[in-house]
């Protein structure tokens, strides 16, 4: 079974790359293998979440790179593969002729495959390598239109800031690996004293940035550069659960250090509730799904934090399920209308009878409407949380059936008849969006029948009051998209821009940054011509000691460049001087050595090197004349 | 078959000069067959490499009064140094087929270099060192100043002044180990077993301050990186490769070969200098590249970024105190795969700035734009570079720094976590780069009308050092296996 855990990322890693080394050739076929492999990829999921096979390979000297299969892993990786097949299989219609299809599937390959490794390595070397790798793929496929800076500008802003988060895990794994000389995760919650510390904050640091939690949340705004189906796969479902998924798997050392739980469970009930508003306040689709999916994935870093696993791995996939099928919805209507700003999609819903179902099932789901997925996966989430807690998630279930409703009430109003268009969706998409409703309705329902997740029930109680809520936030949303919105223009403001964190990150961050590079820069540029002019000087000084006439001669050779006057002459002259000083140095070293390979007497007197050292710099000065001249 | 491999390129370069008339395209591609060929021995020497001691060893005597002998060999350090130098020769060799200007001259020049670089690498005596580490300074002197560019000839007397001058004061280093020993000898295996000046710390201090400060200039380690940018800057592609490839490493190999292991006491004492200076040059490196407009002076700066990783982790390793010999040889490990990894990666990408200079005669990042469209294969090779310099896992600088960092961390964690920010510096002014460059509206230097893709021979000289980045990135093992061997033996040393 070894060969199938390899299998898992390893095969679409090697197709991805071979595809983008074909490039162009391969544009015509790309389609279909992508497909094919994201196809064969789910039966090998599904076989290895049931055998549970483990494997290993030797990487660095007694860190070698391990995988595993674990309830967790399995649960992931058997979304992912789905996921990424429902994405691909949409992908099929989203690219024209014309359009590098080769390296767009390319890269998602090579992106599924580092998401397969980073949640089946059970060390911090396997994960890291992963993490990484999905970030570089991210950068490339947010940039995939690289003809418009625009995209490519944002693509820049995610790969830097989710690398500084990354930074996290680095330090992370220096820090285990000095307090226990391993980096298997299992073992970090046991680490001692302050290292358990650094791992803690390190491992945090890496699911904010990741995960595009607070105050890293901006990164994901700018992704939306990027393809339709790169956000349904990447930027909502997977990768950006990927913090989720960390702080799951380390939910014991967040406990053991004493305040990483607590710091989990705030960051994201802060950043369900920030981003929650946020997402309320766009007017573009996919910025609203973005900063949804923030709030969304607070809701699993708040789980992981307290403690309650199973109910933020069923939130996990769930919202996976949910928020991809709302992507590429929104996907499906930029391809047929072309446009996602929600105003101009007023009325797209009754137009496209079967993208409006799919996109009104993603996004009652997303309101957390009973019985469909998030409702209950949102729920086992806050079983047993704190009544603090509890209310602050709850202010975030409001704003997501607020922001959930909005988007819907405003597809399915009245057309205002503004489009022509009435091309009907291509048939893969088609494919794809009916192929991921299910799962979307109903993986929360089937997750409690699941066996083994029964041992932790729904709280009756609390899961009526999130009922009511999601059903009052859809109704006051209903009002807004009626009446317009009822927030006062710097609020709106604010909440389009994502509460100028991207802003604030430049101010705080990158302008020092920048200012301290240039002023480096300056820096750098002026000392090289000083040392350079001291040393000459110096030369000049030990030369004219030394010898006073080849000080002469040398004087009489160059005065007439120095004539001028310039600083800049003096300066040059001052070099080569030194450097036909060196020179002598050189040979001198040099033919002496090769003197006495030659079994020359070695007389060890001083005269005799001299006269060898100027025999060679004649020789050398002789060459130097004529090929340079 | 050491010596074979070490004289080889010379004695070609003799034929070539010696015979009249020769075509120029015989001329460039012997210089093709001869590379190839050192790399083959080079890759039999490995095959035959038992991952013991000192391997292929040839000691004759030369000048035995004063204990100089020619004393070559290899072990898990050299080695894979040795084959990364005929690599890149090898690759610089496919470049250099459309070389036009003076080829004949230029290939010998190039051929001795490689000569004088398997030399450094090879020695196990201190005058031998020191005279390959002098022959590759007039070398690559000659190629600034003959074959370069521009400011060629001004920036060829700085690098020559610079590490000339550093040269001799390694060799005063080397004369004071010899000193100290008893019987007086400059072999270096001799002078590791004897570390004669184990318990004289002033004088010991003193030699570890001449050969550092020798080694540290070539390294180049901040603040003695002056001569970098501009040397790189004029050199011709070729050349910038070599340079930065293979002659910066003489460098750290000399830390590594020379003064870690004869002077283990001086070492664990100043061990704080390197750890400071190392995180001063990666920080020091990544912002002033940042800031760069120039491609081929940015690269040369991370240059000074990625050696600063190398003398944090052998700082580190001589850090014994609340350290554990796990983490050392982690340490020591990573930065021997640094100076192999950087080799490839930076070797690559200078080879590729060497397409702009030849299609458009600039450098300068804002006069490019959106190249990615009439030369996709250039555009894919500059970003695979990119990201295998700015340390992504899958290509060896990953496994190198990776190396360093989770050795170094437990003994220096506040220098380590400064050095960390060197990744993000890094990765920002690579993606800045290609952002500028590649993508974005098409925008090409004034007069320049068209912009030609990678050609077969450039594309045949940088991809397999980027493919080979990346094997060693995915499978590390048998670069691993080698340097893991030699590097365990200098721990060892150290911690005497």
């Amino acid at each position: 079974m070894s060969v199938l855990l390899w299998a898992l990322p390893g095969l679409p890693l090697i197709t991805g790359a071979a595809l983008l080394v074909a490039g162009r050739r391969a544009d015509r076929r790309a389609p279909v293998i992508g497909v094919v492999v994201a196809a064969l990829l789910v039966p090998i999921a599904v076989l290895a979440a049931i055998t549970r096979p483990s494997v290993q390979a030797p990487m660095l000297a007694g860190l070698p790179v391990e995988l595993a299969v674990d309830g967790l892993s399995a649960l992931m990786a058997v979304t992912v593969t789905v996921v990424t097949l429902a994405v691909l299989v949409y992908s099929v219609a989203e690219f024209g002729r014309d359009e590098a299809a080769s390296r767009f599937f390319g890269l998602m390959l090579i992106f599924a495959g580092a998401m397969l490794a980073t949640v089946t390595a059970t060390t911090l070397l396997g994960l890291l390598m992963a993490w990484e790798v999905m970030g570089a793929a991210s950068y490339a496929l947010i940039g995939f239109w690289w003809r418009e800076a625009w995209r490519v500008r944002g693509a820049t802003t995610a790969f830097i800031t989710t690398r500084a988060g990354d930074l996290g895990l680095y330090l992370a794994a220096g820090a285990a690996f000095a307090a226990s000389g391993s980096l298997d995760l299992d073992r970090l919650a046991a680490l001692p004293g302050p290292w358990l510390d650094a791992v803690t904050a390190g491992v945090l640091l890496a699911a904010a940035g990741k995960s595009a939690q607070l105050p890293f949340s901006f990164w994901l705004s700018g992704a939306m550069a990027g393809p339709s189906p790169v956000s349904a796969l990447l930027h909502s479902a997977t990768m950006v659960a990927a913090g989720g998924y960390l702080l799951l798997r380390l939910s014991p050392l967040l406990h053991e250090s004493g305040w990483g739980a607590e710091t989990a469970v705030w960051l994201g009930a802060a950043t369900a509730v920030a981003l929650g508003a946020v997402a309320c306040a766009q007017r573009d689709l996919k910025q609203l799904l973005a900063a949804s999916t923030c709030a969304q994935v607070g809701f699993m870093v708040l789980a992981a934090g307290a403690g309650s696993m199973v109910g933020g791995a069923a939130h996990l996939a769930g919202h996976a399920a949910v928020k991809s099928l709302l992507f590429l919805t929104a996907g499906a209507w930029l391809t047929v209308l072309g446009s996602k700003d929600l105003d101009r999609l007023r009325g797209a819903g009754r137009r496209h009878r079967l993208i409006g179902a799919a996109f009104t099932m993603g996004a009652l789901a997303l309101a957390g409407v009973p019985p469909l997925t998030l409702w209950v996966t949102k729920d086992l989430v806050l079983s047993g949380a704190p009544t603090a807690l509890w209310s602050a998630a709850l202010v975030a279930s409001a704003l997501s059936a607020v922001y959930a409703g909005r988007a819907l009430f405003t597809v399915l109003a009245p057309p205002t008849g503004r489009h022509r268009s009435r091309r009907p969706a291509p048939a893969a998409m088609a494919v794809a969006l009916v192929g991921l409703s299910l799962p979307a309705a109903a993986f929360g329902a089937a997750a409690l029948w699941w066996p083994g997740l029964a041992a932790s029930p729904l709280e009756p109680v609390g899961a009526a009051v999130s009922a009511i809520v999601a059903v009052a936030g859809l109704a006051a949303s209903a009002v807004w998209v009626r009446r317009g919105a009822p927030l006062p223009d710097a609020v709106a403001t604010a909440g389009e821009r994502w509460l100028g964190l991207e802003a604030l990150a430049r101010l705080v961050v990158v302008r020092p940054v920048w200012s301290l590079a240039r002023a480096l820069a300056r820096f750098d540029d002026r000392v090289p011509a000083a040392g350079a002019r001291g040393v000459a000087r110096f030369g000049r000084a030990v030369a004219a000691a030394a010898d006073e006439r080849s000080e002469r001669y040398l004087a009489a050779g160059v005065s007439s460049l120095a004539r001028g006057g310039r600083v800049v002459s003096s300066f040059v002259e001052g070099i080569g001087e030194r450097a036909i000083r060196a020179l002598v140095g050189a040979v001198a070293a040099g033919g002496s050595r090769l003197g006495a390979l030659a079994r020359r007497p070695q007389t060890g007197q001083l005269h005799q090197y001299y006269a060898q050292a100027a025999v060679a710099l004649a020789v050398l000065v002789l060459v130097f004349v004529l090929v340079v001249r | 078959m050491l010596t074979a491999v070490i004289f080889l390129p010379v004695a070609a370069a003799l034929v070539l000069l010696g015979v009249p008339r020769i075509p120029d395209a015989v001329v460039r591609w012997v210089f093709v067959a001869v590379a190839a060929i050192d790399f083959a021995l080079v890759v039999v020497l490995w095959s035959r490499f038992d991952g013991t001691g000192f391997d292929h060893e040839t000691q004759l005597p030369w000048m035995p009064s004063i204990g100089v002998s020619y004393h070559v060999g290899v072990d898990g350090i050299s080695l894979p140094l040795l084959a990364m130098t005929a690599g890149l020769f090898l690759a610089g060799a496919v470049y250099s087929l459309r070389h036009t200007d003076r080829p004949r001259g230029f290939v010998a020049l190039l051929l001795f270099l490689e000569t004088a670089s398997l030399g450094v690498f090879a020695s196990l005596d201190l005058i031998l060192f020191f005279l390959f580490f002098d022959l590759s300074i007039v070398g690559m002197y000659f190629v600034i100043a003959v074959w370069g560019h521009r400011d060629n000839r001004r920036a060829a007397l700085m690098f020559f002044l610079y590490t000339f001058i550093g040269s001799l004061v390694l060799l005063l280093g080397f004369i004071g180990l010899y000193l100290a020993a008893d019987p007086s000898t400059f072999d270096i295996p001799t002078l590791v077993e004897q570390h004669p000046l184990d318990g004289s710390p002033v004088a010991g201090g003193l030699v570890l301050l001449a050969i550092c400060l020798g080694l540290a200039i070539k390294t180049p380690l901040v603040p003695f990186h002056t001569w970098l940018p501009p040397a790189h800057t004029e050199a011709p592609a070729v050349g910038s490769a070599i340079l930065a490839g293979v002659l910066l490493k003489m460098g750290t190999y000399g830390f590594v070969r020379i003064a870690m292991p004869a002077l283990p006491e001086q070492w664990r004492r100043y061990a704080l200098v390197f750890v400071i200076v190392g995180v001063i040059s990666v920080l020091y490196g990544a912002l002033v590249a940042l800031a760069q407009t120039d491609f081929k002076r940015m690269i040369a700066y991370t240059s000074v970024n990625h050696m600063g990783y190398i003398a944090l982790a052998i700082g580190t390793a001589g850090t014994i105190a609340g350290n554990t010999e796990q983490a050392r040889q982690l340490a020591v490990t990573g930065a021997v795969t640094q100076m192999v990894s950087h080799g490839l990666i930076t070797g690559a990408l200078f080879l590729l700035s060497g397409v702009f200079y030849d299609r458009a005669r600039s450098y300068d990042m804002g006069s490019y734009g959106g190249l990615a469209g009439p030369a996709p294969r250039f555009a894919g090779l500059v970003a695979v570079g990119a990201f295998a310099s700015l340390g992504l896992p899958g290509f060896s600088g990953f496994i190198a720094e990776f190396q360093i960092f989770t050795g170094s961390l437990g003994a220096r964690p506040v220098a380590t976590a400064l050095a960390l920010l060197g990744i993000l510096i890094t990765a920002a002014l690579f993606l800045l780069a290609l952002q500028r460059m590649f993508l974005g509206q098409r925008r090409l230097p004034q007069s320049v009308p068209e912009f030609a893709d990678a050609r077969p021979n450039e594309l045949v000289a940088v991809a397999p050092l980027l493919a080979l980045a990346l094997v060693i990135g995915v499978l590390p093992r048998f670069l691993l296996d080698v340097i893991e061997s030699g590097a365990s033996t200098v721990v060892e040393l150290v911690a005497r």
